[in-house]
């Protein structure tokens, strides 16, 4: 797939912007707005990870906070045991996330359709319910934390600091996800969720490759969620709720599914949204609900998706 | 003589009540065309499917080469160089045509675990493709979305995705299905090409197709083979004619 100029240009603005943000927002003593778009970024990865599964594998995993809670416990049990090293901490997000998305995949991916949905959903809740049974991370309550310690230079205390970390790994991660999607991996998951009895009759034995993108994007959401620790400083069960895994869902489909980089747009769209409207209304689902049936009607690519398209059809 | 590329020895599949296969025998040469013919519903694409791979039989054996292949996935059916079209058009929509084919001829270049360098960029992927494409009269169509081809072209694109697995045997379900006369007519001259190249086994239902290509024509009824021979010793057979042809021909009269 390729970008179109329009495309390409804003995806630079936008990141020129991001970069301006810390300066700007200290300038306009609205320092509240780091943290928020800081949020939004994490988010942003996450709808990123979960649109290589649904929107370029057909996968529809209704659970994919799973990494996310799953990397910010990486984070927090890990502190808890004075273990504070930041790359120790995202190795094991990362692996831990890897490792569980491989259990869950083999088994889902047993399946499809609506089951997978169902199936995604119940082994998320599953460690749901784990992470409230976990008494003596906090159980309920979640689990205050410290954030992670890399060398010197990069002190995490300070919210410029995280800010532009995060932004790097939005920035690597849409990098990645852009060579993946057009590699020969990305063409053969992609093919699967075209036609997967034609993937099988040319040659590919389509499950292990669909196992691994599962793989791949639990574990990129795992980044995210070990973000979301830091920057929240408190890691909670909540993050693994079946309600966070339909946000991120709802973030890419206002993006668009399958345009790589339309769900880091419906990251922001949609929180910005929810922060804008509920400075008016904490009824704001209210407002939003009939957007998003106006949207998914009358644009299935999302707000991503409106913009043209290269002549190769995508991107 | 050689053996044959393919041996089905008492194949039998059958759903709920229906017997779909019906204790079925039936083989191919190296190098031959062998059509199946039938009327619609005798179970022509469910023994496809079971040849392919998509479909697991009830009961009997298919050899590919002198191996048993009955337990192997599609995808492993592929390898070993068996290639399957589809009746109904199943081509990649979304691709162009020159992805469609690039993505059978990766398929057959090992493994995809590979994730950095661009599929769209590689030579030893679009080169080939571009080929195929040429033999098949798609060249210039080659940067076309597959949803927006024709439909014989569609068609020609099925075929074209079939040979870059470079098979031994290809299993062609209605090749030239819904197609035009002239477009009927190019396919039928292009795989008249093919003769001798690769072993086929083709089910169609146009008749000037079956009779102008095959070397052996089966005719299949309820799931059993009722006469197997040259396409003149099928059509004089007076059992074909009650089953098939005559009524074939009563419904054009």
């Amino acid at each position: 797939m390729e970008l179109t100029r329009l495309k390409s240009w804003l995806l630079a603005i936008g990141f020129v912007v991001l970069v301006a943000v810390p300066p700007l927002v200290t300038a306009l003593d609205e320092t509240f707005y780091i943290t928020l778009i800081s949020r939004v970024m994490i988010f942003a990865i996450a709808a990123l990870s979960l649109d290589i599964i649904l929107g370029f594998g057909g996968m529809i995993s209704f659970g994919h906070a799973a990494y996310l809670g799953l990397g910010s416990y990486a984070v927090g049990i890990l502190a808890f045991h004075e273990i504070t090293n930041g790359w120790l901490q995202l190795f094991v997000a990362i692996g831990g996330s890897a490792v569980v998305a491989f259990i869950i995949g083999a088994i889902c991916l047993r399946t499809s359709g609506i089951y997978f949905i169902m199936i995604t959903l119940a082994m998320t809740q599953l460690l749901f319910f784990i992470g409230i049974s976990l008494e003596t991370y906090g159980g309920d309550d979640g689990l205050p934390t410290d954030r992670s310690e890399f060398a010197a230079f990069i002190d995490l205390g300070n919210e410029w600091i995280l800010f532009y970390l995060i932004l790097g790994f939005l920035v690597l991660c849409m990098y990645i996800s852009w060579r993946l999607i057009n590699s020969r991996f990305g063409m053969v998951i992609r093919g699967c969720h075209e036609n997967e009895a034609r993937m099988q009759a040319i040659g590919f034995p389509t499950y292990r490759y669909k196992l691994l993108a599962f793989v791949i994007s639990g574990s990129m959401c795992g980044i995210a969620g070990f973000l979301l620790a830091n920057l929240t400083e408190f890691v909670t069960p909540e993050f693994m709720h079946w309600f966070r895994s339909g946000e991120i869902m709802i973030m890419v489909l206002v993006g668009g599914m399958g345009t790589l980089f339309g769900p880091v747009v419906g990251a922001f769209a949609f929180l910005l949204f929810e922060e804008i409207i509920s400075g008016f209304t904490e009824n704001w689902p209210v407002i939003f609900g009939p957007l998003l049936v106006l949207l998914v009607l009358f644009a299935k690519q999302g707000v991503w998706g409106l913009l043209p398209k290269s002549k190769a059809g995508d991107g | 003589m050689a053996d044959p590329i393919l041996k089905v020895e008492d194949l039998t599949k059958s759903f709920g009540g229906v017997v779909a296969t019906d204790q079925f025998f039936f083989d191919i040469h190296q190098g031959e065309i062998h059509a199946i013919i039938g009327p619609n519903g005798a179970g022509k694409t469910t023994l496809l499917a079971q040849v392919s791979g998509m479909l697991k039989p009830d009961s009997g054996r298919i050899l590919f080469d002198g191996q048993d292949i009955t337990g192997l996935s599609a995808a492993e059916r592929s390898h070993l160089g068996l290639a399957r079209s589809f009746q109904i058009t199943s081509v990649f929509r979304h691709f162009s045509a020159l992805q469609n084919v690039a993505l059978a001829i990766q398929a057959h270049q090992g493994h995809s675990f590979r994730f950095w360098k661009p599929a769209a960029k590689d030579s030893s992927l679009t080169e080939p493709a571009m080929e195929i494409l040429s033999d098949l009269g798609l060249a210039d169509r080659a940067n076309i979305l597959a949803d927006n081809l024709s439909h014989g072209e569609k068609r020609q694109l099925e075929v074209a995705m079939a040979l870059a697995t470079d098979p031994k045997l290809l299993l062609l379900d209605e090749p030239t299905a819904g197609m035009g006369a002239e477009d009927s007519a190019r396919i039928r001259e292009f795989l008249g090409g093919l003769k001798g190249r690769h072993s086929m086994l083709l089910i169609e239902h146009d008749m000037d197709t079956v009779f102008s290509l095959a070397d052996r024509v089966t005719v299949l009824v309820y799931g059993r083979g009722i006469a197997t021979g040259t396409p003149e010793e099928v059509r004089g057979n007076a059992e074909v004619r009650a089953a098939y042809l005559g009524e074939d021909d009563a419904a054009h009269a």
